[in-house]
Formats: structure tokens, sequence, C-alpha cells
């Protein structure tokens, strides 16, 4: 037996082929001017050197830039 | 909160490019991308000065305000650093930069097009977990996270070149410049170190 309508198949495929290009969504980045959009960052104390404690950090870097006056360190 | 800031002091600095050769050496930078360099003026005249120049993290940075994908920052310290994923390496921010920080690495893109932004970060890395090796490998060591200060101001042998938060910068550079003074010889190792504290009484 013959089908009804044997083209009902291939046609309702190419349909759908067709209407999916309506859906298509924006692939362009918008950009908002003046605002980052990269990737998050995180902060100098939360790594593993100092887990979080941001007091420490400070310290540390504040013997660091201390230590470059020499006349500190000789005298 | 801490500003960052880079000083070099003119007076101090021979032009011994031990700066450039610690940032290239700890960041692993490649071939074609400088960093940091020295700029001498009147080279080989007497009273020629020399200076140490990268990013100098401006606090109203140009770069930040033309980069047309919106990919560079400023940390909490005041470090400007940028986002390589989101880069497409047009160049504006080189154009922007008064300074000519931004460099431009050769490829990996096709037809001679140049890669994405690199520059001074501060050794502070950038958005990437601290101390991961996509961080070291996009954006070179993260001393920053360490507790220490850039390599290149640290291995300064004159200590020309200082880093850190700028208020104590100032600090020792004020007593440095009272120290010396300004007298009739106005370049050299009196300038530079001050007078002998015999020769000070």
């Amino acid at each position: 037996m013959k089908p009804r309508f044997p083209l009902r198949l291939p046609a309702a495929v190419a349909a759908l082929v067709l209407l999916a290009g309506c859906g298509e969504q924006p692939q362009v980045v918008q950009y908002e001017q003046g605002k980052y959009q990269g990737k998050a960052d995180s902060r100098p104390w939360e790594g593993s050197s100092f887990n979080g404690d941001k007091a420490a950090w400070e310290r540390a870097l504040h013997d660091r830039v201390r230590s470059q006056n020499e006349y500190k360190r000789v005298e | 909160m801490a500003r960052m800031k880079f000083l070099c002091d003119a007076e101090r600095c021979i032009e011994c490019n031990g700066c450039v050769t610690a940032c290239k050496n700890e960041h692993e930078v490649p071939w074609g991308v400088n960093r940091r360099r020295v700029v001498t003026i009147n080279d080989g005249v007497p009273g020629e000065r020399s200076i140490s120049v990268a990013c100098m993290h401006c606090s109203d940075a140009p770069c930040i305000a033309v980069c047309p994908t919106n990919v560079i920052y400023h940390t909490e310290e005041g470090v400007v650093l940028h986002d390589k994923d989101g880069c497409i390496g047009c160049g504006y921010c080189f154009y922007a930069c008064p300074f000519g920080a931004p460099q431009f690495p050769n490829g990996p893109a096709a037809f001679g097009a140049r890669g994405k932004m690199d520059k001074c970060t501060f050794c502070a890395g950038g958005p990437e977990e601290n101390h991961s090796d996509a961080e070291f490998e996009k954006y070179g060591r993260n001393r920053l996270a360490q507790g220490k200060l850039p390599l290149c101001a640290e291995m300064c042998s004159t200590k020309a070149l200082l880093a850190g938060d700028a208020a104590e910068l100032s600090d020792i550079f004020r007593e440095r410049a009272l120290r010396r003074g300004k007298g009739f010889e106005a370049w050299g190792w009196m300038t530079a170190y001050g007078k002998d504290k015999e020769e000070a009484k």
C-alpha cells in the first residue's frame, strides 16, 4: 500500500530545518562601555600563601616595601 | 588600601638592565616582548639619565578607557591587569598608552596578525586562580600573592627602581632626596648616595 502523502516526512524535516534558522540566538557579545567584562580575579591574600589573611599579607608587603630603604638597613 | 606604584630614581639608575632581565626570566616572557625596558637620554654625554619604564599602573588608565572589549581592569591595590581570554589584539591600548607598555607577540594567529596583548602585571598575575599553571602561562608569576614585590624592583642593585604602596615610596624617596641634597655636583656618586658622613658634618 502506498502512503497517502509520500513527501510528508521529507517536507516536515525541511520545514524544521528552515524554521531552526528563525530561532538563532545572537552570537555577538554585547559590550557595555566602561564596565569590565572579563573573568573575575581573586585577591592576592586569597591564595595558598596567606589563606585569606589580609592583615598578614599587608604586613608582609609593608615589610618588603620598607626594606627597600637601604638607609634603614645599613645604619 | 595600598595603591601600588613604581618609582624610578633617575639619579641612581646605571642602565644595567638588571630589571629587564629579572622580568623576562621570572615570567618566561616570550621572545620579542619586553614588559620592561631601560630608556637613556643623552647617552654617552656627561649628565646622561636612564630610567626604567614599564606599565605605570595609572590611576586613570587610558588603556582601560579605550579597550573595546572591556577586559582591562584595576585591582583593589591599584594594579592594572587584563583578561587575555577576551583580548582581541586590536592594539588600541598600545596607541593610548603614553609609555608604550602594551606589547604584542607574533602569533600564533595566522597571516602575521598580532597576538593577545601582554604587559607588566606588577608581578600580580591575572584573572586566574592564584599560583595556577594557567595564570603563570598567560600572565607570569604572581609574586604579590606570595607577599613579595615585583622582581624588577627587588633585583635593582642600586635601588633606583622602587615598587610598592605610593605613600611609602614617597617616604623613602623624600628621605633620600633630603640626605643627598642638591649641590654643585648634580651627577654621579655623591648625588645618588649622598656625601660621606664625615664630609657632611
